[in-house]
């Protein structure tokens, strides 16, 4: 598979709850629809955030991967 | 489930400060339109000459309460004054002080910080939560 082209990279890594929702959110605004977001948290509860996040407000969640305590989430801009 | 969510701020302190500035947060990350209604205590901590104070902790919080709340803030939680702020930038998020509240304190309109965007009475909250929960902090 072809890597996944980003737009845009949230660093939120250090950042605890509600931090990376909070800038993930406010960063979403600045993509077009249709283009990926790729954010990376070291927050424990991203996991769930992120999904109940992508289901709340329509963006879809396309990828999520953790390695060695960073998550690391892809979401395409409704 | 309704898109507005009201949340009474009673408490002054620190550490439920900080979790109401979280709920806040997060529910405008939602894209939820939020009421912040600050009495009492909670109005006190958003006079401009106190924000940005040490308003202490809950008196269940102890002294290992105490250590904890330093620990994570040293590691670089953002406050409740920036996360509201935040929020404020990020969506719909309204504060008001309780007019009622503003008499008991002797507080005018121009001792409050910028955060807080007027004064109103109960009444005018109530019809601005329309039909969504309240929760009281």
């Amino acid at each position: 598979m072809a890597a996944l082209e980003i737009a845009r990279t949230v660093d939120a890594k250090g950042l605890s709850c509600p931090m990376p929702i909070v800038k993930t959110a406010q960063a979403i605004k600045d993509v077009p629809s249709g283009a990926l977001l790729e954010v990376l948290s070291t927050d424990a509860g991203s996991t769930r955030d992120f999904a109940a996040w992508a289901k709340s407000t329509g963006n879809e969640l396309v990828e999520q991967t953790v390695d060695g305590g960073v998550y690391r989430f892809v979401l395409r801009k409704k | 489930m309704s898109d507005t969510i009201s949340f009474v701020l009673f408490s002054g302190t620190d550490d439920k400060l900080q979790a109401a500035a979280v709920m806040t947060a997060g529910a405008a990350a939602l894209g939820k339109r939020v009421n912040v209604f600050l009495q009492y205590w909670a109005l006190d901590a958003f006079r401009k000459d106190r924000i940005d104070l040490d308003h202490g902790l809950c008196p269940e919080a102890g002294e290992a309460g105490r250590a904890a709340v330093d620990a994570l803030r040293a590691a670089g939680q953002a406050s409740w004054k920036d996360t509201l702020a935040q929020a404020k930038d990020l969506g719909d998020v309204d504060i008001q002080a309780c007019s009622l509240s503003m008499d008991l304190l002797r507080l005018e309109e121009s001792d409050l910080d910028p955060l807080v965007d007027g004064v109103e009475g109960v009444t005018a909250f109530y019809i601005s939560a329309e039909e969504g929960e309240i929760v009281f902090i």
